[in-house]
């Protein structure tokens, strides 16, 4: 029973994680119609920045700076905004499916840099974390229970910041934006100023799920940030409803569960032979998700809300 | 205040070239403050590309704009929109997957919520200019007969009700020039008729037009002066009774049914 308890700690932790970055994803594509490609290039900037300065000095390695842990996740989220402020400066002119190739050659290139960088950790990635609050909690359930406390605290704030933000002004023009950027520029709004913000603040948020991800495994490497969890991080906004916060963490919920299931389902009833080709199974099956869902329910299980930033009638 | 005979966009020696392809040529137009000028021409006479370059959609390769006495030659849409020149589109761009209401109240210019802290530091302040630009939004729909609308989704009203949808916009903004981009075209008789009484109770209440328009009878009803483009030049500019008469003017037209 513990076993499973236990199992489902660990479930939520990673789930929870990866839904900060789904909402992150959603600020920039629900709201704003940025087609992010690269995800984990910004997942990524924050995972080896947190665990670059909040990590125990390695040989050979940069960082070790074992700086405490909430310093550490913001210089990670900082990280991520400002390779998300230069990304977005070079591609940012560019619209829909090149912004998404672009963006992708950029997740591309970071994983290709750190597998090479062996002051980055290079293939082995960066390990070394000294996990916070250890003495106080001991190293077992107790202590990733309180990891999930503090991931599901997180998460709640990231969710109230967004639902706040989208139903401002501030959200409005995002929208605007989605739907018509030359119809909102002859109405005296400057998009370009205002996709750069919202691409770098979705980013920040990815950075911080990335944080949150390295320091829970204690470790980071470039099998981390591969392009399967830019597409597993899609299809969970696309199946849980673009535009929709709710949308976005339910289905993470459930995309990683299916991902979860599958895998377990294919490595134990599968013939040996094709057990060999689980991850591969799994991802044509994400593939076949995200399709389905576009050519069935693109609007997400969870829809966009029509009515959402014109502020209650009296408040 | 400018007095009178000071036209309010004064438009001098305005070019743009498409490559090879001389779109609008050599075009000098006054438009003058309180009136609603007609601009007509058969299709592909520029009338389009003369609005996408005085709203900055577009550069000019050659000539000069002035708003109110101010050079605004090549400057952007968006700044254009803050000095008080408002314009539709030929074919509407609501933002359709946004209500009616949003779609007006995101208009108005500099509103504190539009930066990414606004809803967190000056919260108390952004409610108070939300609920004023919700009021005024309100009245707006009701002016132009969409308040029934305010909810809907703005990609589902019909055709003509966009284009009041895109007049109740631009005049979030109380721009004193408004540009309208065949405003007749594609909408039925009665919407039609609301939006030439709006333009008209607008007109009265001071603010100058500019109105492309297929449709000869608007034109003729409602517009003075008329300006006439045909390949790119400005082949005539009068009263509406002059162009009924004008040679040169049927001539134009006649060419274009031919084609």
């Amino acid at each position: 029973m513990i076993g499973v308890i236990s199992y489902l700690v660990f479930f939520a932790t990673v789930a929870s994680i990866l839904s900060i970055a789904v909402l992150g994803l959603n600020l920039q594509w629900g709201n704003t119609g940025l087609f992010n490609g690269g995800v984990v290039a910004f997942f990524g900037a924050g995972a080896y920045g947190t665990l670059i300065l909040g990590g125990t000095p390695q040989a050979g390695q940069m960082g070790g700076f074992e700086l405490p842990y909430l310093i550490a996740l913001l210089g990670g989220m900082v990280i991520s905004g400002i390779v998300a402020w230069v990304v977005g400066l070079l591609t940012l002119r560019l619209r829909h499916d090149y912004l998404a190739i672009a963006t992708f050659g950029v997740a591309v290139a970071f994983e290709t840099v750190m597998r090479n960088s062996d002051w980055l950790g290079g293939a082995q990635g960066i390990r070394g974390f000294e996990r916070p609050l250890r003495d106080a909690l001991g190293n077992g359930f107790s202590y990733n229970l309180a990891f999930l406390a503090f991931v599901l605290v997180v998460l709640i704030g990231i969710y109230l910041f967004l639902e706040r933000l989208i139903a401002s002004p501030f959200g409005r023009l995002l929208r605007a934006i989605r739907e018509d950027e030359t119809a909102a520029r002859s109405l005296g709004k400057s998009p370009s100023r205002i996709r750069l913000t919202a691409f770098v603040a979705g980013s920040v948020i990815m950075g911080l799920a990335g944080g949150l991800y390295a320091t829970f495994y204690a470790f980071i490497s470039p099998q981390d940030v591969l392009p399967i969890l830019t597409f597993q991080i899609w299809a969970m906004l696309i199946v849980g409803g673009a535009g929709n916060n709710k949308g976005a963490v339910m289905g993470t919920f459930l995309i990683w569960a299916a991902w979860t299931a599958s895998g377990w389902a294919l490595s134990r009833f599968a013939p040996m032979d094709v057990q060999l080709y689980t991850g591969s199974i799994q991802f044509v099956l994400i593939g076949l998700v995200i399709v389905g869902m576009l050519m069935w329910r693109p609007q997400g299980l969870f829809p966009e809300k029509l009515v959402v930033s014109q502020s209650a009638k009296d408040k | 205040m400018a007095s009178m005979a000071d036209p309010l966009l004064r438009i001098r020696n305005i070019s743009k070239d498409f490559g090879e392809f001389r779109a609008v040529n050599d075009v000098s137009i006054d438009i003058r403050t309180g009136a609603i000028t007609g601009l007509i021409g058969p299709n592909g006479a520029g009338k389009t590309t003369l609005f996408n370059v005085l709203t900055g959609m577009l550069k000019p390769t050659s000539g000069t704009v002035h708003l109110d006495g101010q050079d605004v030659t090549g400057f952007a849409p968006d700044a254009l929109f803050g000095l008080g020149l408002g314009r539709t589109f030929q074919i509407p761009r609501p933002f359709a997957r946004m209500s009616v209401l949003e779609n007006v109240m995101l208009a108005p210019m500099a509103q504190l919520g539009e930066r990414l802290w606004g809803p967190f530091l000056e919260a108390a302040k952004m409610r108070d200019q939300e609920a004023t630009i919700r009021k005024r939004a309100m009245e707006v729909l009701e002016f132009v007969t969409l308040a029934p609308l305010a909810d809907q989704a703005a990609g589902q009203i019909s055709g003509g009700q966009m284009k009041l949808l895109e007049l109740a916009r631009i005049l979030m903004g109380d721009p004193k020039l408004i540009l309208l981009d065949e405003p007749a075209a594609g909408v039925n008789p009665t919407l039609t008729k609301t939006l030439i009484e709006k333009i008209e109770e607008l007109n009265r209440d001071g603010k100058t037009f500019v109105i492309i328009e297929h449709d000869m009878d608007f034109v003729m009803q409602h517009c003075d002066p008329v300006i006439a483009l045909a390949e790119g030049r400005k082949v005539f500019e009068g009263t509406a009774e002059d162009a009924q008469s004008n040679t040169v003017l049927l001539d134009a037209y006649l060419g274009a049914q031919v084609e």
